[in-house]
């Protein structure tokens, strides 16, 4: 392969892209080597099994990944305000589009919702860390070096181009050649088999250490929504595991299972796609559900109203995100029995989800509303998201959806889902739980700017898209014609304010690192839940006393009876996991494995999985049990953080 | 994380990390569920999509399937009886039954080559249509398992003759003989809706 | 369960019995019986669930008091053939009953849509 090849050339665009790359990981270097920082970079988290710091490292990662999404999106954007633009060639454009959905789906709206999983949860049920710190490691390494893996295609190799659903026959090796297709391929696997770690790890830290006394149903509700949505983890991605295995197979190796060719039924992939990718959608909403409503139930003041029907609706809707995949190709010609069926199973997920805007507005009713910045994200979302919803029901009647299908109708569909939805928690979560992260929190002026532009942006953005969606135009078209150009400006203007907004959102973590004033207590917002029990910054062990829980809302009832989580007499030591390399050197074997395997190095592939697998047996015979911190440090941490 | 620690009961659910490790280890296996059962969609989806090459019914031969199946089925039995003279606290059974039943599993794999190089010659392989591909690759997906699963415990057969039994040894023994019968209940359906089906069709 | 501490296994080798007689039964009931393919088909399915619930609870201690997990393996287990069957049956179902098996096209509206957006996807 000559040299040309292995980097993508000609366009000038992606020279900028590599000249930054190249600035950017320079000084990345020069800084961490000035401030002899490679010492701590490794200690403090490179080799951390740390649920928090490893939370952190998800949300830092998802941002960066927003950003990258972002600009993804701004740049089509740019291409689709006038006809005949030529910012972006056809190529390109396709290429845009496909990494744009994979990158916001599998790299920035799951990490992002995990890395707020991995900080609360075990805070949440008063437990010390997760069932396996060490998986937990694994888990991020993995998904870190998955997303690097695909978002390197961007300059080596060249991109992806056939959506992010990949639809075979375009995405097999006959129609789409080249390492494009493989980086989708490996880079997915490579992060999927981190969320499939991460769903187990969590299911068991739920089901075994929840502080004593904490009964089932007397879970914070953004711990139910973890549990549920590491169920459908569990169960949605074995199948992408084995869809993305045969298609690799199929592209590499020559098998014809989606193939035009010895008999291949290219539908097939169409059909295993949406059986994990219907489960996803759900994947990441469910947690962001979880986090409106904590912050809803915080910031109004009152117990969350119907409890066990968000409950039930989250396990409802579980169970049901299982029987609705077809109604992402109806018009792929099952006919009309198997279209009803399925049409009709997708309007049932309407009734719980429903339930659950009903309850929010329970919530919200007669409480004593404090407008901070989380809550105005949450209070944005619950309309935004009920427009998403309601023409998603228009979309789930298979009749009607041959009129609406692949146009830009299902885009301002799922982006009204998705964005009010996922990315709304996000940033609502990030704001909620920021001073438990970082022992300040965020500015408020600067936040509700930031949410404004963004919020307004999102509707400027893609309301319209309804409309131009209506008149005809269809999705994953890189030139418009002249009749669609004025709601497509007002989509580009859209665009970016929420740009625009994000980043002001960024702009507010620097400020407020420099000049917000430092928390001091650990409970910044008055919370309910047992998270805000501990002191912040939160020591490595969490809990010095784990408290006995006896009702919904742990810590108002500790509050209330003046109790909290440093009970001196009642010291003892505790035991927790030891740092280690191993999960990092192991995910970046696997990178280099991936990579050979991407560009069909067989050589390099192999080479590196054996080193996997030595990495495996090395782990085997590893029987570090961890330490036990001695009664003296807990106190003297317990005292300084808590100014006692 | 050391709290509830038990007195009494199986060696491997003594310490709460055992019982957590046990418990995420089933968690796995139902995932692993859904794994097989996406390949088994496939094979079922492709089945008869055998284009030009031949069919299943003209190749398969029930003696050495039988053979295998009883290779599996009996190296099964074993490993259950590995685990119990394990909570007999016998080291010295459980060893000898373990290797017993890799000796099997060895058996096993030996066959299902023999049985692939045969495919091969007849002129069926992965590439040749649809229907071989799935069959290949679920076959082939459960012989990488049990290829595993005896890499796994021949690192368990040192670790045990090293350290004997203690709740961390145990609980891995446990573990993988989950992971065993799991194997055979694997093999349980492609013996039933590959092999027999396939004849039978 | 005196079958962990006993001497002698007991219910490892009943299950082993009942394994090596289910395996003989749904081998003569595909290859030696003249029952119809269907009911074939049917009853070697049902013989092999039989004995997967035989490894599950004999061999596998699927529940067990002193693992402390409660009910926890057996209703992901249980979860795990639920997802597996919707797969299995969902895969076929979609697949097989709109336009039947490659061959046998019946012309309809369904199969032109089909073409079109294969068309449509291509262009993109």
């Amino acid at each position: 392969m000559q040299l040309d090849e292995f980097f993508v050339t000609g366009e000038p665009l992606i020279y900028g892209a590599m000249v930054s790359i190249a600035l950017v990981t320079a000084a990345i270097i020069f800084i961490l080597t000035y401030f002899k920082k490679w010492g701590w970079l490794w200690r403090e988290w490179l080799t951390t099994v740390d649920h928090k710091k490893i939370g952190i490292m998800y949300i830092i990662s998802a941002l960066a990944m927003l950003f990258r999404g972002g600009m993804d999106a701004l740049m089509m954007r740019i291409q689709l305000a006038f006809p005949g633009m030529n910012f972006l060639n056809a190529q390109h454009y396709d290429e845009v589009f496909t990494t744009h959905g994979t990158v916001m789906i599998i790299f920035m709206a799951m990490p992002f919702l995990i890395g707020l999983m991995n900080i609360v949860v075990p805070l949440q049920i008063g437990a010390r860390d997760v069932a396996f710190p060490y998986l937990n490691a694994v888990s991020f390494w993995s998904f870190f070096f998955g997303a690097m893996l695909f978002n390197i295609s961007f300059v080596i190799g060249g991109s992806p181009d056939a959506g992010w659903t990949s639809y075979t026959p375009l995405a097999g090796a006959a129609m789409s050649p080249g390492p494009g297709q493989n980086f989708y391929l490996l880079g997915l696997q490579l992060s999927g088999i981190g969320t499939l770690a991460t769903g187990i790890n969590f299911m068991v830290t739920i089901l075994k250490m929840r502080a004593p006394g904490m009964k089932m149903f007397q879970m914070p509700i953004f711990s139910w929504s973890t549990l549920v949505t590491s169920f459908i983890i569990v169960f949605a991605f074995p199948i992408l595991t084995v869809a993305l295995a045969l298609m690799t197979i199929d592209r590499i190796f020559g098998s014809q299972f989606f193939t035009l060719t010895g008999e291949g039924m290219p539908m097939m992939w169409t059909n295993l796609f949406w059986m994990w990718g219907h489960p996803e959608v759900y994947i990441v909403v469910l947690p962001a559900f979880g986090i409106f409503s904590e912050i809803i139930s915080t910031f109004a003041r009152k117990q969350l109203f119907g409890y066990k029907a968000m409950v039930w609706s989250m396990i409802v809707i579980a169970g049901l995100s299982f029987l609705v995949w077809v109604h992402h190709f109806f018009t792929m010609g099952m006919g009309a029995f198997v279209n009803s069926v399925f049409s009709i199973s997708t309007m049932l997920i309407a009734v719980p989800t429903g339930v659950k805007i009903f309850n929010w507005l329970g919530t919200l009713y007669k409480g004593r509303i404090q407008l901070t910045t989380p809550m105005l994200w949450s209070l944005a979302f619950i309309p935004s998201f009920v427009i998403g919803g309601v023409t998603g029901v228009m979309l789930g009647m298979a009749a009607t959806d041959y009129q609406y299908h692949n146009s830009y109708f299902l885009v301002a569909h799922f982006h009204y889902v998705l964005i009010a939805g996922t990315v709304f928690a996000c940033f609502a979560g990030l704001v909620y739980w920021y001073p438990k992260m970082f022992g300040h929190k965020l500015n408020e002026r600067i936040g509700k700017w930031s949410l404004w532009f963004f919020v307004i942006g999102f509707h400027v953005c893609f309301f319209p898209q309804y409309f131009v969606g209506l008149d005809g135009m269809p999705r994953r078209v890189f030139t418009i014609i002249p009749e669609w150009m004025p709601l497509n400006v007002i989509s580009t203007v859209g665009a970016f304010g929420m740009g625009m907004g994000f980043a002001i959102f960024v702009y507010n973590i620097y400020y407020s690192l420099r000049y917000n004033e430092r928390e001091k207590s650990g409970d910044s917002w008055d919370g309910r839940t047992l998270e805000w029990a501990t002191p912040t910054p939160v020591p490595f062990y969490n809990f010095a006393t784990v408290p006995h829980v006896e009702g919904l809302d742990a810590y108002l009832i500790m509050k209330e009876k003046g109790q909290t989580t440093f009970d001196e007499a009642n010291l003892k030591p505790i035991h927790m996991p030891s740092n280690t390399g191993q999960p990092f050197i192991m995910m970046s074997i696997m990178f280099v494995a991936s990579f050979g395997l991407v560009f069909e190095w067989l050589w390099m592939a192999i080479a590196g999985l054996i080193g996997v697998i030595v990495m495996m047996a090395f782990r085997s015979f590893d029987y570090n049990d961890g330490f036990y911190v001695k009664v003296d440090e807990i106190k003297r941490t317990e005292r300084s953080a808590r100014g006692l | 994380m050391s709290a509830h620690e038990l007195k009494s009961g199986p060696l491997e659910y003594r310490s709460s990390q055992g019982r957590m490790n046990i418990l995420g280890f089933w968690i796995f296996l139902a995932a692993e569920i859904v794994l097989f059962s996406t390949l088994f969609a496939t094979y079922a989806v492709l089945f008869g999509r055998t284009a030009n090459a031949p069919t299943p019914g003209e190749l398969f031969e029930p003696s050495t399937v039988l053979v295998m199946t009883f290779l599996l089925l009996i190296s099964s039995f074993t490993c259950g009886i590995a685990v119990h003279e394990m909570r007999r606290g016998s080291v010295k059974g459980l060893i000898t039954w373990l290797i017993i039943t890799l000796v099997l599993g060895l058996g096993f794999l030996g066959f299902e080559i023999y049985e692939f190089i045969h495919y091969t010659h007849e002129g069926v392989t992965l590439q040749s249509s649809a229907y071989w591909s799935s069959f290949f690759i679920l076959t082939g997906t459960h012989g990488l398992h049990v290829t595993l699963g005896i890499g796994w415990a021949i690192l368990l057969l040192i670790q045990l003759a090293k350290r004997g039994l203690t709740p961390v040894t145990s609980r891995k023994v446990f573990i993988i003989s989950l992971y065993w019968h799991f194997l055979d209940v694997i093999w349980i359906f492609i013996f039933t809706s590959v092999y027999l089906i396939g004849m039978v069709v | 369960m005196a079958g962990h501490t006993g001497r002698f296994p007991v219910k490892h080798v009943i299950g082993f019995i009942l394994s090596i007689a289910l395996t003989l039964l749904a081998l003569w009931a595909a290859l030696g019986s003249d029952l119809p393919t269907v009911w074939i088909i049917v009853s070697i399915m049902a013989l092999a669930i039989i004995q997967a619930g035989i490894q599950l609870f004999m061999f596998m201690h699927m529940i067990e008091s002193e693992s402390h997990n409660g009910h926890v393996p057996w209703n992901m287990i249980f979860h795990g053939l639920v997802l597996a069957a919707i797969v299995v049956a969902g895969s076929l179902f979609t697949m097989y009953s709109g336009h039947g098996s490659g061959g046998d096209h019946d012309g309809d509206m369904k199969h032109e849509q089909q073409q079109e957006q294969h068309e449509g996807h291509t262009e993109h």
